[in-house]
């Protein structure tokens, strides 16, 4: 068009980026993109190759090797080789290098962005401006850690060879995400990519040829879940670290379970975005963009479905329309657009199809009247009001541009709403009220939450998940915990290090003893004393083999019971830190009043002399005291995020824990692991050594003078594998901690996949539990929160 | 001071006059006093403007062309003659190079800025000297640019610039008013002015780089607005802090918000600091995203600008040459 005419029409018209440079690389390998193993480009051993496409246009941008258990093999081989190189240079030694892999993609930024936009369909202003200046970051960023980590983290060591398998939405980013970490702390990676998406991470495995990165430090095993499923049950590999559907996590979990893999899962997600009447409005409505319009929707923290409050709805709806309308939805290469190609027609079909499905059960589409680019897999930004929490619309996560939103009266109801979902990846909060704003956010079921914002990352920030969308953190310290082992974990016992009394059960009650007044032991549920649902109880013996109590029977439904409790009992997650801390020495305090009945107890249980059994009982107390000191300093922090704003790293209870005790640890085993788990606001339901259950049942008469609420500790005394399996089969548990036998851990660790409950398992090894580094200390405290970050912006 | 234009002739009027003018609402606070601006968002949303859209080649052309038609071209300096006024008043009507126009097809649109903005003292001189050409003149007035003199002056004035020919009036709000919340007085100032203005179209300065807060500039922006304003102005070029991206979405977002309210169209004005091309096909872009196209047009939008113009005539000789242009290829003002 002519000047003259552009002057009355005011078009904005193209703003093609040039593609030039990438073609020039992809031609330059052939068309052809193979695996990276032991520094070497090598060819999939079964031959084969598939193509990946350009989304926006369909072209197929490049053959793609298709790795098989075999490559697989020889990623690991490599990454095993270079282990002990990689671990031996040191921080110094890992930050220069990742330093140098930072420079070099910032140096290439362009040609990453081009390439990562023509192998995803994102907008080449996302890629340029979000996805790869975020990379870089993250290399930077974990450089300094590396450099830092002897200081800063001297228990820990390397894991060794991690698994990574990653999705199509941010290619290269969570290629960042996970590589750098897991580097910086001294691991080797084998790399699987998502089969759509390989580009990226081949061209920087180019980048680590280039600086010089050793030899199999770093390997590249392209393919589909085939590959996928070689890396996640290859034994040589001692972590996996996955990002993708909960579908597919749970999958995994259930394979590695059992197996002592690490496992990080950063799964789906169905973010609520609040909305309160008092926020900025016009800039809640622009949030939105980059909530769910931002990569096409494809994001596992989108903030996917609006909340609204119902004052202020119909004007915000209006608002939300207008905007919509100015939305361009154009080729990904375009500079001026906003919403670029789906990955794949796959995802096409499948946002088209649980749109049209969902929408049979009611809500309101709307689409701006856009025009949409021919022969590419596109789809309109959409809004569907009058969505109903019980509509798959509403539940299920699209994974596309489409935003459903319903309505709330009160703050109660926006967060119980908010709460309404299997899913807990993300939040956003928007209203000018500081007051509100810090109030919900702890009370959201969230990993991040965002104050007036949407979709912010950093290097520096955890980023993951609760519920089913998964466990772990990326990035910040919290995400380094991920990446390492510590030391004392290698020196865990294959034989039990607390001895359990041998003897043959006697059958009958000495004889010889005069009866004493017959004392009952219950289950402890929701601070009552209350016998077994079944109706029956088991002999206690004492370390003679005399039976000197029945102890109850506890069955499924009086887990059932107790979880119950344990949920209602909510008030001690929300308590101050001190005011538990104050329960906690009350507990001590009380226990120590009774310290003789307690000695007593060890010496005829365990058959421990009285010097021993006093001991055991002081340091049982020592304990008590340390996680009482703890509970108020166990702190957040607040992380370094490049922009104006407070990013809180918060640590929160995970809410409900299963305690499966130590069986040969008695009091002492007990006292360790509940402590730490009460001590950080959870609320547990502890299955005891059954040897040594009336210790247990002795001590809820310490609980019940101690000012603890009911139904925060809940003592469930029976079969501890029965127990355990039914506790890891509730998906009203949030946690389950577990010293048992090698097979229980791998059942807890299946079982748990079902709700994706943080577990964590001894796989049958033993810990000392009288080692102050194994029987107490951060560790036990980490494994009881989860860490929420709060991005809170500021400025007048 | 003379009292009426000196020749006979009717001074140009405001391109402004093409739409119905805001005929202003009875004071109501409840109509803005909820409003909150969170400044990270709109930061936010400020800097990705620039990012989510683009114009380039002859787009880009056109664009730039039709910033120079929304320019008020600007002289506002203590030491301001009437040479200089008239050399202003002749750039004002060549704005660029002929030759650039015919490479450009564009010689018979008869491109010109928008106005030309002086002080009160040069009105007669612009008047005279934009004779014919459909240019209006702009005065500044109430006591720019802190206004610190009495109302009644600032009335005077306002009467005075109208009755030497200006056709539009720049005024200043008592920021004083704003700073100490006292909205009703803001109000009954502008309308005040508005009706000491008669035909002539009143751009409210809100001095935005004094007013403390966004949440300050979108109520002040309402209350101009309710009291008749034609146009809302960013900045008398004066303050520390002149015409940026965040405060302009503010404004903007209000005038929309006023529209829907009313159905009245009110102008946007951005004035001080911009003096390069690319910001302006920025403000450009904000105005087209936030707004719509009929803030594209001298009627609803405007650049207060001085040196702008320049770096937008080099910018088309580069488009129509393909050679970085140089500064003294371009007729100065």
């Amino acid at each position: 068009m002519e000047v003259r005419d552009l002057f009355e029409s005011m078009e904005y018209g193209k703003a093609p980026e040039s593609k030039d440079r990438a073609r020039e690389w992809l031609d330059q390998r052939g068309g052809v993109l193979d695996h990276y193993i032991g520094g070497k480009w090598v060819t999939p051993a079964c031959g084969e190759y598939f193509p990946t496409r350009n989304p926006a246009t369909g072209d197929i941008l490049a053959s793609v090797a298709d790795g098989t258990d075999e490559d697989i093999g020889h990623a690991v081989a490599a990454a095993a080789d270079a282990l002990e190189g990689w671990v031996a240079i040191g921080g110094q030694g890992r930050a220069r290098y990742l330093y140098a892999i930072a420079r070099h993609i910032q140096k290439n930024a362009r040609l990453f962005s081009v390439l990562e936009s023509m192998d995803n369909g994102k907008p080449i202003r996302e890629s340029r401006d979000v996805d790869i200046p975020l990379v870089v970051r993250h290399f930077y960023h974990h450089a300094g850690w590396a450099q830092v980590m002897r200081e800063q983290m001297p228990a820990f060591r390397p894991i060794g060879v991690v698994g990574q398998i990653i999705p199509w939405n941010f290619p290269l980013l969570m290629l960042a995400w996970k590589v750098a970490p897991a580097l910086a702390m001294g691991n080797t990676v084998v790399l699987k990519p998502a089969e759509f998406t390989p580009a990226t991470a081949v061209l920087f495995a180019e980048m680590c040829a280039e600086v010089g990165l050793p030899r199999g430090v770093f390997n590249v095993v392209l393919g589909d879940h085939k590959a996928g499923q070689a890396l996640v049950n290859h034994a040589g590999v001692g972590k996996i670290a996955f990002t993708g559907s909960t579908e597919v996590g749970r999958i995994i979990r259930k394979a590695t379970a059992g197996t002592g893999k690490k496992l990080t899962l950063e799964l789906g997600g169905k973010s609520p975005y609040i909305v309160f009447d008092d926020c900025d409005v016009d800039s809640a409505v622009e949030g939105m963009v980059d909530a769910i319009w931002f990569n096409q929707g494809q994001v596992c923290c989108a903030g996917s479905r609006l909340l609204v409050q119902e004052s202020i709805a119909e004007r915000f709806y209006d608002k939300v329309r207008r905007r919509m309308e100015r939305l361009i939805v154009g080729d990904s290469m375009d500079k001026g657009i906003d919403i670029g190609a789906l990955v794949d027609a796959e995802q096409l079909d499948r946002v088209t199809r649980l749109v049209d499905s969902g929408l049979q059960e009611g809500g309101e589409l709307w689409q701006p009247e856009c025009e949409l680019p021919t022969g590419g897999c596109f789809y309109p930004p959409t809004l569907i009001t009058d969505v109903a929490p019980a509509s798959q619309l509403w539940q299920e996560e699209i994974f596309g541009p489409v935003m459903v939103s319903g309505t709330f009266r009160t703050p109660v109801e926006a967060v119980e709403l908010a709460n309404n979902s299997r899913y807990g990846l993300a939040a956003s909060i928007w209203t000018e009220n500081i007051n509100l704003a810090l109030d919900i956010a702890p009370r959201l079921k969230a990993g991040s939450v965002w104050i007036n914002g949407a979709n912010q990352f950093d290097a520096a920030a955890g980023f993951g998940g609760y519920r089913e969308s998964g466990f772990g953190r990326e990035g910040g310290i919290e995400g380094l915990y991920e990446y390492v082992k510590p030391f004392w974990e290698s020196r865990l016992s294959k034989d039990p290090v607390q001895q359990l009394p041998r003897f043959v059960p006697a059958e009958e009650i000495d004889p010889h003893e005069a009866p004493a007044i017959d004392r009952t032991p219950k289950l402890y549920i929701g601070g009552k004393q209350c016998r077994p649902d079944g109706g029956y109880s088991n002999a206690a013996y004492d370390a003679r083999g005399h039976v000197i109590a029945e102890v109850p029977a506890g069955n499924r439904k009086d887990i059932r019971n107790a979880v119950e409790a344990a949920r209602a009992a909510e008030g001690w997650s929300a308590a101050t830190a001190h005011g538990r801390a104050q329960v906690l020495f009350y507990i001590a305090e009380n226990l120590a009043a009774r310290a003789d009945e307690f000695v007593k107890r060890i010496v005829s249980l365990s058959g421990k002399d009285a010097a021993a059994a006093r001991a055991e009982f002081e340091l049982c107390l020592a304990r008590t005291w340390h996680y009482a000191s703890m509970a108020d300093k166990f702190e957040g922090r607040v992380h370094e995020t490049p922009y104006r704003n407070v990013t809180l790293a918060m640590n929160e209870p995970l809410g409900v824990i299963g305690i499966v005790a130590p069986e040969e640890a008695g009091l002492l085993g007990f006292i360790s692991t509940v402590m730490p788990a009460i001590a950080m606001g959870n609320r547990v339901v502890v299955v005891p050594s059954g040897h040594y259950a009336l210790l247990a049942t002795d001590f809820y008469q310490v609980l019940d003078t101690s000012d603890l609420p009911g139904g925060v500790v809940n003592i469930v005394t029976g079969d501890a594998e029965v127990l355990a399996e039914t506790l890891a089969r509730h998906l009203d548990v949030e946690g389950l901690w577990y010293w048992g036998t090698r097979a229980g851990s791998r059942m807890v660790e299946t079982e748990a996949a079902a709700s994706m409950k943080r577990t964590w398992v001894n796989y049958g090894l033993f810990h000392d539990w009288e080692d102050p580094e194994q029987g107490q200390g951060d560790q036990f405290l980490r494994r009881a929160v989860e860490v929420k970050n709060i991005w809170i912006p500021y400025g007048v | 001071m003379s009292s009426s234009s000196s020749c006979g002739r009717e001074p140009a009027k405001s391109p402004a006059d093409h739409h119905e003018r805001n005929p202003g609402l009875a004071f109501d606070p409840s109509l803005f006093d909820r409003i909150r601006v969170n400044r990270s968002a709109v930061e936010r949303r400020a800097g990705t403007i620039a990012a989510r859209r683009t114009v380039k080649k002859a787009n880009q052309a056109a664009w730039l062309l039709r910033a120079v038609s929304c320019i008020d071209l600007t002289t506002l300096a203590g030491d301001d003659t009437p040479g200089k006024v008239k050399r202003l008043c002749l750039k004002a009507r060549r704005p660029v190079r002929d030759d650039l126009l015919d490479a450009l097809g564009v010689r018979d649109l008869g491109l010109t800025t928008a106005a030309v903005c002086v002080y009160h003292n040069h009105i007669e001189t612009a008047v005279s000297a934009l004779e014919g050409s459909g240019i209006p003149v702009a005065a500044v007035s109430t006591g720019f640019p802190a206004g610190q003199i009495p109302l009644a002056l600032k009335l005077a004035q306002v009467k005075e610039s109208v009755q030497a020919g200006a056709a539009e009036i720049d005024i200043v709000i008592s920021r004083q008013h704003v700073l100490t919340g006292n909205w009703k007085a803001l109000y009954d100032e502008v309308a005040a002015y508005r009706k000491a203005c008669g035909k002539a179209h009143l751009k409210t300065i809100l001095a935005t780089g004094e007013l403390g807060t966004l949440s300050n500039v979108a109520h002040a922006s309402w209350v101009c607005m309710m009291a008749g304003a034609d146009f809302i102005k960013t900045s008398t070029g004066k303050e520390q802090v002149n015409a940026t991206l965040p405060v302009s979405l503010v404004m903007v977002r209000a005038i929309r918000d006023y529209l829907d309210l009313t159905g009245h169209l009110v102008g946007y004005k951005p004035a001080g600091g911009i003096g390069k091309a690319k910001e302006a096909l920025v403000y450009m872009i904000l105005m087209k995203e936030e707004l719509d196209d009929r803030w594209l047009r001298p009627a609803l939008f405007r650049f207060g600008a001085s040196s702008l113009l320049g770096d937008i005539e080099r910018q088309l000789e580069h488009h129509v040459t393909g050679r970085y242009s140089a500064r003294h290829r371009h007729a100065v003002a």
